[in-house]
């Protein structure tokens, strides 16, 4: 079967979404921090995924002449919890440097967070139900 | 009657169109189907948005959405070439606080999200009374500038649509 211009645009977002995915996994791998980490995985591998959705999008109308919402929804839910994640990490992490596990000079934050400049601390330290096994920010 | 029986409009016509895409067929039992969810599922949750913000869907909505679309696409370039190119030891990776002047939990979380989106930032935390947000970098010249086009390009555009 001749190779038609569908298909070749195709192939071609596809190896651009691996191309993606393939860095953002690469940064995950070599950044030096757990928070410099968190920017490849959130970001890049969006891309990565993003663009395999755009070719099964065209794909399954153009050559198998069948409709499916599903990538709509995987993007959706993609968008949703990708940065709830990213967060949760982040949050873990802040609290496992504020106990002196596994500090890590590059992320910053041995010697404390910036201050709030707004008069109450963050909340991940500071909430209703504070754990005083929390040092003081 | 009308204000009890759909509380949350949007949140209804939402999850029936996310039950449509689910069953990925349209016919009238699905249909029947997804508008009973869409009217059950608002009223058993109403106790958990007691204060939901007005939010407007018009063009500065949709222009946020395709904004947030280009600058996904931008910063994916942009990180690639930092993960490629870039020595571990010549990252400026910063802290950023970011004052904010949106109020609504709704529009923080959107705020959120997106820096989490978006070109070489991470949102990470939130003081407690909610009025500045805790941003990670992962490469910036220059933190104020930072700040202040996260405040311009993102906080200000949500503060038109939540009002």
């Amino acid at each position: 079967m001749d190779a038609g211009p569908v298909e070749i645009l195709i192939s071609a977002i596809l190896v651009i979404g691996g191309f993606f995915a393939l860095v953002g996994s690469w940064g995950l791998a070599r950044m030096p921090s757990l928070m410099t980490r968190l920017h490849g995985p959130t970001k890049v591998t969006t891309l990565g995924v993003g663009s395999c959705l755009i070719a099964s999008m065209i794909y399954f109308p153009a050559m198998q002449g069948t409709y499916s919402a599903h990538e709509l929804l995987i993007t959706l839910f993609l968008f949703l919890t990708a940065p709830i994640t990213a967060n949760m990490i982040a949050k873990a992490h802040l609290h496992r440097q504020g106990r002196a596990i596994d500090p890590n000079p590059m992320d910053d934050i041995a010697e404390g967070l910036p201050p709030t400049g707004v008069g109450t601390g963050w909340a991940t330290f500071e909430g209703q139900h504070r754990d005083p096994a929390d040092p003081p920010r | 009657m009308f204000k009890k029986l759909l509380p949350h409009p949007a949140l209804t016509v939402t999850l029936i169109i996310v039950w449509m895409l689910l069953a990925n067929e349209l016919t009238p039992g699905g249909l029947v189907l997804g508008v009973i969810i869409g009217v059950v599922i608002p009223i058993l949750t109403s106790p958990f948005w007691p204060a939901r913000p007005r939010l407007r869907f018009g063009p500065p909505t949709w222009f946020y959405l395709l904004l947030v679309l280009w600058d996904i696409i931008t910063a994916s370039f942009q990180i690639a070439v930092i993960v490629l190119f870039r020595r571990s030891r010549d990252l400026r990776s910063a802290w950023l606080v970011v004052p904010l002047e949106l109020r609504s939990p709704e529009a923080i979380t959107m705020l959120a999200g997106t820096i989490s989106m978006t070109p070489g930032t991470v949102s990470c935390d939130v003081s407690a009374c909610g009025r500045a947000l805790l941003v990670h970098a992962l490469d910036t010249p220059d933190p104020e500038a930072e700040v202040a086009r996260i405040k311009q390009r993102y906080e200000a555009r949500l503060m038109r649509i939540f009002r």
